[in-house]
C-alpha cells in the first residue's frame, strides 16, 4: 500500500516538493533557534508561551475530526460516514504529529524532553497530555491503517481494531479535556481560570476539525475519482453548525460572568484587551473582531439549510469556521491568557519571522503527512470504487 | 519457533512501549519522593521572610540597592539588557503592581507608588511545583521551592503557573552577561527557568540569605515560621502584615510590613 504514496502526477510531486521546501526553511530556522535559544522568538518573561503553544492548542482541536466521524459511524450506525472514517482518522494523525512537534520546538531544552518519561509527574497536566496525545495518535494510526489495509485486501477489518475504535472515542474527549486542563487550573491566570474551559475546547474542536474535514473532502473530490459522498459532507456540516453555535455560546458565557459580576479576577481585563484594547494596547483587537464576523457569517450560511446545501457556500462557511476557531483558540486564548501579566501590566507579544517560519515548517510537516496518508487512502478507495 | 522479521519488529515495538511505560508504572506503584529532604534541610523548619518596607524606603530613596547586588553576585545573575528577557530574582514593583487587588483609589499617598521588594514567595502550596512535568521545580520540607537546572526542559509551564511573575527563563546564553562570575555557585545555560532559591546554599550552612545579610537597614527579617520563638513569628504576632495575592490559596512565605 505504501507505494501508492510515491506514485502520482506531476502536480502531486510539485506539491510535495513545495512542502519539503517549507519544511527545509523551517528546519534551518529551528537549527538557528537551537543555537541561539528562544531569544530569536518574540516571547518574553511576560508572554512566555506564544505561537508554538497556541498552534499546539488549536491543532489538538483539529484532531477531533476523527471522533466526529467515528462516533456516529460506530455508535449510531450512520452509514454515510463509513467511507470517510479513515479520512478523519488520518487527519487526526497529521494534527497530532503537528501538536507534538510544536511542543518540541517550544521547549528550551529539547534534548532533555525525555525527562518527562524518566521522571514521570502525574500531578502535572503535561504528563497526562503527553499520554493523551500519544495514545490518541497511536490509536488512530493503528485503527486507520488496519481499516484501510482491509479495504485494500477486500476483507473485513480485524475484529480487534473495533475495540481500538471504541477506546478512541472517550480518548478523543480526553485529549481536549486534558489540554484544556493545562490552562484551566492555573491560579494566577484569570482568563484561563474557568470551569468551562474543557467544554469550550470540546465545542471549538468539534467545529474546527470537521470543518477542515469537509474542505478536505471537497479537495479530494476535485483531485481524485473518489467521492466522499454528499450525505457525509452534509451530516458533517450539521455537526459543524451545532458545534459552532455551542462554541459561540460558551464564549458568550465568559463575557457574562466577567462583566456582570464585575470581578476583575474573572478575566475582564483580558477580554477588554482582546476585544477593545487595554491601556492603549490592542494588537489582537482586529483579529478578535475578524473572529466575531467570521463566526456570524458562518452561522448565517450554516443555519439556513438552503445555503448550507450549496457546495460553494458550505466551503466558504467551513473556511470561516476554521479560520475563526484558529483565531480564537490559536491566538486569542493562549496569548490573551498572559495579558495582563501578574503585575497587571500589558506587555504585548508579536511572533518574529524565524518563529513564524518554524511554525510554518511544522504546519508543512503536518500537510506532508496528511498528503501522503490521504494519497494512500484515496488510491485504495479509488480502486475499491 | 521461527522468528520472522515481522515478528522480530513487533516484539521490538512491544519492548519499546514497555520501556516507555515502565517509569510511569514505577511511579504509581512506588512512594512519592517529591518532598525528599535534601542534605541539610531540616524537616521541622519552615523558612519565611518578613520585609519591613518602612525601614527599606528611606535608604532605597538614597539609592541603596545592596540586597539586589548581593543576590546578583551570589547567584551569577546575568544583567540582560533586553527588558523582556531579564532574569529577576529580587527586584521592586510599585504597590499597585505588587498588590493589584489591594489597590483602592483613596489609598495613602505614601504607599501607592512606593516600591515594594518582590521575589519568589516560596509558597506553601506552590502552583509551579504542581505543574512542572519533570519535578525540576520541587519543594523541600523546609518550605523552600527549588529549581534543578539540569532537570528543567524549559517548557515554561511554571512561568504560566506562577501568579507572582517570579520566574525567569534563559532565552539566550546568560554567561556573557555575568560581570563577575562567582565560582561558588553554578551559572545557567540557555533554555532553563530560574528564580530566587532563598539562598538555600547559605541556609544549609546555617547562614541567612544574602539579601538579608546585606541589608544595612534591617528591613529583611528571615527565620523559621514553625518556631514560635523566632523573630519572624514575633513580628507576625505583633504587627499586621500582608501577603501578595492571598486569595489564590498559595500561602506565600513572604510577609510585608507597611
Amino acid at each position: 500500500m505504501l507505494v501508492k504514496a510515491i506514485t502520482g502526477s506531476k502536480k502531486y510531486w510539485a506539491w510535495l516538493i513545495f512542502l519539503l521546501l517549507i519544511i527545509g526553511s523551517g528546519f534551518s530556522c529551528y537549527l538557528w533557534q537551537l543555537n541561539k535559544g528562544l531569544t530569536i522568538t518574540g516571547l518574553s518573561r511576560d508572554v512566555s508561551w506564544g505561537l508554538y503553544i497556541s498552534q499546539f492548542t488549536f491543532l489538538v482541536g483539529v484532531a477531533a475530526s476523527a471522533v466526529m466521524v467515528v462516533l456516529p459511524y460506530y455508535l449510531h450506525n450512520v452509514k454515510d460516514f463509513g467511507r470517510i472514517t479513515v479520512l478523519g482518522e488520518f487527519l487526526a494523525v497529521a494534527a497530532l504529529i503537528m501538536c507534538l512537534l510544536f511542543v518540541i520546538v517550544d521547549v528550551g531544552k529539547p534534548m532533555r524532553i525525555l525527562n518527562m518519561i524518566f521522571y514521570p509527574t502525574p500531578r502535572s497536566m503535561f504528563f497526562w497530555d503527553m499520554i493523551a496525545l500519544n495514545g490518541y495518535l497511536l490509536l488512530n494510526i493503528i485503527a486507520g491503517w488496519h481499516a484501510l489495509e482491509a479495504e485494500y485486501k477486500d476483507v473485513p477489518p480485524p475484529a480487534w481494531t473495533k475495540i481500538l475504535v471504541y477506546i478512541s472515542i472517550p480518548w478523543a474527549v480526553s485529549i481536549h479535556t486534558v489540554t484544556a486542563f493545562l490552562y484551566a487550573g492555573l491560579p494566577g491566570r484569570h482568563y484561563w481560570l474557568t470551569a468551562i474551559m474543557a467544554a469550550r475546547f470540546l465545542a471549538s474542536a468539534f467545529a474546527s476539525g470537521p470543518a477542515l474535514l469537509i474542505l478536505l473532502c471537497y479537495i479530494i473530490r476535485r483531485f481524485s475519482r473518489f467521492d466522499p459522498g454528499r450525505e457525509a459532507i452534509q451530516k458533517l456540516a450539521a455537526i459543524v453548525t451545532y458545534a459552532t453555535i455551542v462554541s459561540a455560546f460558551f464564549i458568550g458565557l465568559e463575557f457574562f460572568t466577567a462583566f456582570y459580576s464585575q470581578v476583575p479576577a474573572h478575566g475582564i481585563y483580558t477580554l477588554k484587551y482582546l476585544f477593545v484594547g487595554l491601556e492603549g494596547h490592542g494588537r489582537l483587537v482586529p483579529f478578535m473582531w475578524t473572529f466575531v464576523l467570521l463566526i456570524i457569517a458562518a452561522l448565517v450560511i450554516l443555519l439556513n439549510s438552503s445555503t448550507r446545501r450549496k457546495d460553494g457556500l458550505l466551503q466558504l462557511a467551513c473556511a470561516a469556521v476554521f479560520i475563526a476557531m484558529w483565531i480564537e483558540k490559536g491566538i486569542g486564548l493562549v496569548i490573551g491568557g498572559f495579558i495582563p501579566n501578574p503585575f497587571e501590566r500589558v506587555v504585548e507579544y508579536v511572533p518574529t519571522l524565524p518563529e513564524i517560519m518554524i511554525a510554518l515548517g511544522v504546519w508543512a510537516v503536518g500537510l506532508l503527512v496528511l498528503t501522503l496518508l490521504y494519497k494512500i487512502a484515496v488510491s485504495v478507495k479509488e480502486k475499491a470504487a | 519457533m521461527k522468528t520472522s522479521r515481522r515478528n522480530f519488529i513487533k516484539a521490538g515495538g512491544v519492548l519499546l512501549v514497555g520501556l516507555t511505560i515502565w517509569p510511569a508504572v514505577k511511579t504509581f506503584a512506588g512512594g512519592n519522593n517529591d518532598l525528599k529532604i535534601a542534605p541539610g534541610a531540616d524537616a521541622d523548619k519552615k523558612w519565611g521572610l518578613v520585609i519591613d518596607m518602612k525601614k527599606c524606603w528611606p535608604r532605597y530613596q538614597e539609592g541603596c540597592r545592596q540586597c539586589f547586588a548581593a543576590c546578583q553576585k551570589a547567584h551569577n545573575i546575568p544583567a540582560i539588557p533586553n527588558k523582556e528577557e531579564e532574569i529577576k530574582w529580587i527586584w521592586t514593583e510599585p504597590f499597585v503592581n505588587a498588590f493589584p487587588e489591594q489597590e483602592n483609589e483613596y489609598i495613602t499617598a505614601g504607599i501607592k507608588d512606593k516600591p515594594f521588594i518582590v521575589l519568589c514567595n516560596h509558597c506553601e502550596n506552590p502552583p509551579c511545583v504542581r505543574v512542572c512535568p519533570t519535578k525540576a521545580t520541587f519543594k523541600r520540607q523546609d518550605g523552600i521551592v527549588m529549581m534543578d537546572y539540569h532537570r528543567c526542559i524549559g517548557c515554561r509551564y511554571c512561568m504560566a503557573a506562577c501568579p507572582y511573575g517570579a520566574r525567569s527563563f534563559n532565552f539566550c546564553d546568560p554567561r556573557p552577561y555575568i560581570k563577575e562570575p562567582n565560582a561558588d555557585f553554578p551559572t545557567r545555560e540557555k533554555g532553563v527557568v530560574e528564580k530566587c532559591n532563598f539562598c538555600v546554599e547559605r541556609i544549609d550552612r546555617g547562614e541567612t540569605p544574602a539579601c538579608v545579610a546585606a541589608c544595612p537597614g534591617g528591613a529583611l527579617i528571615f527565620g523559621d515560621l514553625n518556631d514560635p520563638g523566632s523573630e519572624v513569628r514575633r513580628i507576625l504576632a505583633e504587627r499586621y502584615t500582608i501577603r501578595r495575592k492571598p486569595e489564590l490559596g498559595t500561602h506565600p512565605s513572604v510577609f510585608y510590613l507597611i
